[in-house]
Order: C-alpha cells, then structure tokens, then sequence
C-alpha cells in the first residue's frame, strides 16, 4: 500500500488544476471559434489585436491576481489607470519630458499602493472599503483635472503611440491580395514582460511564496516567521505600481485622456483573475491562469460579435454566463476535492 | 482596555458612535458655514399642492432609494460576511420589469401599478435567490458570486426593454416618486419608514436577527445548533431582493422613466459604504440596521453639502474619499487601541501616585 503511494505521481494542486482547466477551455473555445467562424479567427492577427487592446488589463490583473492570493482586494486599479492616464496626458501636453511622464504614471500608482497598504496592513482596515475609497478619490481627481477628453499633442509622444513591432512571417493575404503584416504595439510587450517578472516573482521567489502563505492561512504564516503585516503591505505596492505601469500602456494604445477611460476595468481585472483560478479567499491562484483569464473574457466578446449576435446587450450577458459557469465549475471541483481528502 | 476605549469614544452608544459623530460634525460643519441650510419652508409646487422644501429635506428624500438598500445589505453582510455588489443592476432589471407591466395596457391604473410592483418585487427575489443559491449552496464568496449580475444585470434590463429607455407618466407614480396630494412630505420618506418598521416588526416577533448573528458568527456553530444556515443565507439575500425592487419601483417613478445605465448608478458602493459607515463588521456577525440608515443619510447628507458648496457632481467623489477615509482611520481598531493605551498612561499615573500611598500605609 505505501509502496504504490510513492509510485503514483503527486497529484495536482489547486491552482494547478483550476488553471489547467481554464487553458483547457480557452484553446477548446478558440479552436471552436477557429473551425465555425472562420474569418478573422483563422488570423494570428485576431490574436494580436485581443492583445493590443487588453495590455493594461492584462497588467492590471497581474497587480490584482497578487493582492487576491495574499487574501485581500483591490478595487481601485481601473480608476488608478484613468487617472494616471489623464495626468500624463495633462503633463505632455504642457510641455513635458516622456521619461518624467513614465516617473510620473509609477509615482501616483505607488502612492495609491503605499496609502492603500498602509491602511490596510498596519491600520487594520477592511481592504474592500480602503481601496473603494482609493477609487472614489481617483475617479474624482481625474475629472477635476480635467473633464473634457484631452488628446495627446505631443510629438516625441505620437512615435511612442505609433511605434508596431511588425511580424511579417505571421501576416496574411487580403482579400485584394496584398500581404498584410500582424502588427503588436510596445504596450503589449510591457504587459508580457510584467507577466514573466510576476510569475517569477510568484513561483520562485521568497516574497511570491510568502504571498501564499499568507493568503492561505495567516496564522500558520506568522508561526513561519513570515512578516505578514510587511507582505501584505508589499501587496499592495506591487499592485498600485502595476495600476500606473497600466495607465502609461493604456494611454500608449488611446492616445487620449478621458473620464471614462478605464470604466469598469477593476470588475474586468477580477473576472478574469477568477476564471484564471484565483480564489478570493486568497492562497490559491497564478498568474499564467490569469493571463488566459483575460484571453477568455475578450474572445468570448469577439465570438459574440462575429456570431451576428449584435444586439448591445449579448456580449455582457454571455460574459456574465462564462463568469457564472466558470464560479460554479471551480466551486464544484474544489468542493469534491475537499471531499475526497476528508475520505482518505 | 476594551471597556475603556469605548467608554472614551462611546459614551454607551457602542457601535453607532461613528455614524453620530460623522452626522454631528457635519451639522456643526453646515451651520458654521451657512446657516440657512437648514431652513425648511413650505412652498407649493407644479401641482398646486403644499410641499416642504429645503436642503434638509433634500438630503432626506435623496437618500431613500440608499436607505432602503443598505437596510436589506446589512442582513447580507451579516449573515453572509460579504456584501452584494450587484444591487444597482438588480434594481435596474426590477425597474425595467415595473416598467414593462406599466407599458404593457393602455393605461396606468392603480390595479396596474400594484400588479407591476408584485411582478418587480418577484424578478428582484428570483435574482436575489440566484445569487443567495451560489452563496449559501455552492459556498461561493458574496462578492464573487453578485460579481456576475453585477457584470450582466444592466444589460438584462436593456434586453427587457428591447434597446429603448421608455418613459412612464402617470399621477399615481408621481405619487410613489413625489408627492402624495396633501402631504407635505415626500412620499419615498415614508416608504422608507414604512421599509424600518417592517424590519423592526420583524426583528422583533422573530427570531430572524438572532440566527442572523449566530450564522455570520460562526455559520458551523449555528449549524450544530440546529439552525438552517444555508436557508438563513438565502433568505437574507431574498429580503435584499425585496428591497431592491422598493428602490427599483422608486427610481423609477421619481423619473417616470427607465434608463437601465443610470438608474441607481453607483449605488452598490454607496450601500456598502452605509453598511461600513453604520459601525457594522463587513466580515458578518453582530449588526444593527439602525447605524446602516443613519450611514445612508451621512453619505446624502455629504454629498448635498458638496453641492451646496459649488462642487460639480463629477468632483464630489473625490471629496466623498477623503472623508470616508478619515471616518475609517478613526473606527479602526488599531487607532482605538493606541488611543485608549494613550489614555490609559495618562489615567495609570495618577492611579500609580495612590497605589504607591497605599502600600506604605
């Protein structure tokens, strides 16, 4: 009997499992997509405009995948990314350096993170209220800078705006025969190097490790010698941080600021950090899931729309279908996992 | 030390000391500033009819469809130790279901009215007890689990309605939105009295509060001890369910139109902030819908005297941050700990002088 223990292979954990299931189900979506859509789908470009377009997302929920393994939550990213979208653009507009306008987008993200971490770690506030707060005050500092959409006028700026990295070997034919290239913005080359920096952060460092074990379980944590106040306050951080690197990328694929810009991108940010397979309890979760979180949340958008379904109200409707499937799915898995434990 | 910390920051009043303190502070805040806030008068409107008017009033007509919200939210955070994000879309979808029972006749007659209120109220429950099902069965996080209708609820209501924003006029919703003839009061005050009795009625001739609290305590605890935990949950949420629709039915009227964006826009934090405001523990437990109803008319009562001050209403957010904040930082425990540890040296020095005189005796 201890013999064929040792002999079966270590199963899955967790976040393994659920994030399995969820690059699972997007490449079953997308191949789906592939073989009864057709069209843009059959393109690499289809994926490369998702990715243009959710760079800052992506970013954002790398921030928020962090602070939802350590247990808390961060709803003030989006608002965090319109403001410094607006401020930058305000900034460069007047004149400004892009090197002091990039200081200036991680200079308000950190400052929200740093508020936000204290209050929360060392003051022992509930972080859903702090970080409510968090976004009242930026969506409220946005519009009083300015409440008219301003466009960026500066020249250094508009190469910066009109920079593509081009992969010709990616492209296709149109239609009328000429070779299109697939084209990928700077903005996704941020997000993708945020990425790997937070999954190594997350997977091999002593930090990412104390991020879980936090999350999992604080006072096992603290009888580790794990300083949890400090890490959960370095959550936080990491997070706002992450908000104002969003913000640059963000006003990097618009161009303009605006008081809207970024609505509802917070709920998005933990949608997709959820069907990724983090759990809002905390101690469960990756960031590679919650990367694919995001492509699910868009494609399922794009499939929406070239399925002919274009009543306005279909793409939120099925996305709350997704989200709804995705929650009972986990619950169900991890529930019989549980389960099953208890037995053995 | 407990003790004592309350003793210097409640003077009895335990949990709703912060919401008292806010609503006082804001009081003497407008009457240094400008003292005809307050004035109440009574002027006669479109109508013909006697109405009261004023800042005051205002506040408190303004805050009803919030009040009655945050009355229903309690319960869920109690039971639940989470809170329901998706009340303004529910109260969207419950209000385009008012509205199309309103649209479907030729008129609108108080029979109509009556039965598009049920047929609200019923949409409301079934969604309140889709989200209580993946809370209390599937153990599902409030948050998460109200996260979906949250996303999709605005646009169920747009699907009602079929893409328009249809208007309703009718002296009978005006009555609900408005002005009943021949009282001066705004009738959605009165429902909101009426919505506080029912709880009060309830809370008394049940035991609904006292599960409430044990489930929220320790939902297991309260298990063993023979009280249905799972239902308690969806219950609360159904009761939630109830008053959405109320705030629903009232958006609507005031307006006498559906909009499912703006309706009750922004008002699932504003509830949860009411909750916090109120003295109530966001994690479950012990709660009093009391201080949720006077966070409500704290958070209108800001919001008026920022308009009051020439501040747009896209800036008030801004301004509204900065003392939620301090409101937080004061009731957070930390704080009153050092607090109370800072009043306790100055109070143990002069104890420490008589000790010292005792033992030489």
């Amino acid at each position: 009997m201890i013999k064929n223990n040792s002999l079966k292979r270590e199963p899955l954990t967790d976040t393994q499992l659920l994030t399995t299931i969820t690059i699972i189900i997007f490449f079953t979506m997308y191949f789906t997509a592939m073989g009864t859509l057709g069209g843009g789908f059959l393109r690499f470009q289809q994926i490369f405009d998702i990715l243009n377009d959710n760079a800052s997302l992506i970013i954002v929920s790398c921030g928020l995948t962090i602070v939802m393994i350590g247990g808390g939550i961060d709803i003030s990213v989006g608002a965090v990314t319109s403001l410094v979208v607006m401020s930058c653009v305000m900034y460069l507009n007047s004149g400004g350096n892009i090197f002091v306008s990039i200081l200036l987008a991680l200079g308000i993200g950190l400052a929200f993170g740093l508020v936000h971490g204290f209050l929360i770690s060392y003051l022992e506030i509930q972080p859903f209220i702090v970080t409510l707060a968090g976004m009242f005050l930026a969506r409220g500092l946005t519009t009083i800078i300015s409440i008219d959409p301003q466009k960026v006028q500066h020249k250094g700026f508009k190469t910066l705006l009109d920079a593509e990295i081009k992969i010709p070997w990616l492209g296709y034919t149109a239609n009328n025969g000429n070779r299109v290239d697939a084209t990928m913005e700077l903005g996704v080359v941020i997000a993708i190097v945020v990425l790997i920096a937070v999954f190594i952060l997350l997977r091999y460092l002593r930090l990412g490790r104390a991020f879980y074990a936090i999350g999992g379980n604080q006072q096992s944590a603290l009888m580790l010698g794990i300083n949890v106040k400090r890490t959960r306050f370095i959550s936080y951080v990491i997070s706002g941080a992450l908000s104002g690197i969003s913000g640059f990328v963000f006003m990097m694929h618009t161009g303009a600021g605006n008081a809207t810009n970024a609505a509802g991108m917070e709920m998005n940010a933990i949608a997709a950090s959820i069907i990724g397979g983090t759990l809002l309890t905390g101690g469960v979760g990756n960031v590679a899931g919650t990367f694919f979180g995001v492509m699910i949340l868009t494609t399922i958008k794009k499939i929406v729309v070239s399925s002919g379904l274009n009543q306005p109200w279909w793409q939120n409707i099925t996305m709350g279908g997704m989200l709804c499937f995705f929650i009972i799915l986990q619950s169900v898995v991890l529930s019989r996992r549980n389960g099953k434990k208890k037995a053995v | 030390m407990n003790n004592k910390s309350k003793n210097i920051f409640g003077n009895g009043l335990g949990q709703l000391t912060i919401p008292i303190i806010a609503i006082a502070i804001l009081v003497i805040f407008n009457l240094i500033r400008d003292p005809s806030f307050f004035s109440i008068e009574l002027t006669h409107n479109n109508e013909g009819n006697s109405v009261l008017a004023g800042n005051l009033i205002t506040i408190i007509n303004g805050a009803s469809e919030l009040a009655i919200l945050a009355m229903g939210m309690t319960l869920v955070t109690a039971a639940c130790g989470g809170q329901d994000i998706s009340v303004g879309a529910a109260a969207a979808i419950a209000g385009s279901a008012f509205v199309k029972i309103l649209k479907s006749g030729d008129s609108i007659s108080a029979g109509t009215v009556i039965i598009a209120l049920l047929f609200a109220c019923i949409v409301a429950m079934i969604f309140g007890a889709f989200n209580g099902t993946l809370v209390a069965v599937f153990k599902i996080q409030p948050m998460i689990a109200t996260l979906i209708l949250y996303t999709c609820g605005r646009s169920i209501a747009y699907w009602i309605n079929g893409g328009a924003t249809p208007t309703v006029t009718s002296p009978i919703l005006d009555a609900i939105g408005k002005f009943i003839p021949g009282i001066p009061v705004p009738t959605p005050v009165i429902i909101v009295i009426i919505v506080g009795v029912i709880f009060k009625l309830v809370f008394r001739l049940t035991s609904l509060e006292l599960f409430t609290q044990s489930v929220g305590i320790n939902g297991n605890a309260a298990r063993l001890n023979g009280i249905n935990s799972t239902f308690v949950k969806l219950l609360s949420f159904i009761i939630l369910g109830i008053c959405v629709a109320i705030a629903g039915c009232i958006g609507v009227s005031r307006l006498g139109l559906i909009n499912h964006e703006t309706l009750l826009i922004d008002i699932e934090m504003d509830t949860i902030l009411a909750v916090a405001i109120g003295g109530n523990n966001l994690g479950g437990g012990k709660f009093k819908v009391g201080g949720s109803i006077i966070g409500a008319y704290v958070i209108q009562m800001l919001t008026i005297t920022l308009y009051a001050m020439k501040v747009s209403s896209t800036d008030v957010k801004a301004y509204k941050a900065v003392v939620i904040i301090l409101l937080v930082v004061i009731g957070s425990p930390v704080v009153k700990e050092k607090f109370g540890k800072m009043m306790n040296k100055l109070r143990s020095r002069r104890a420490k002088v008589t000790v010292k005189g005792a033992e030489r005796s």
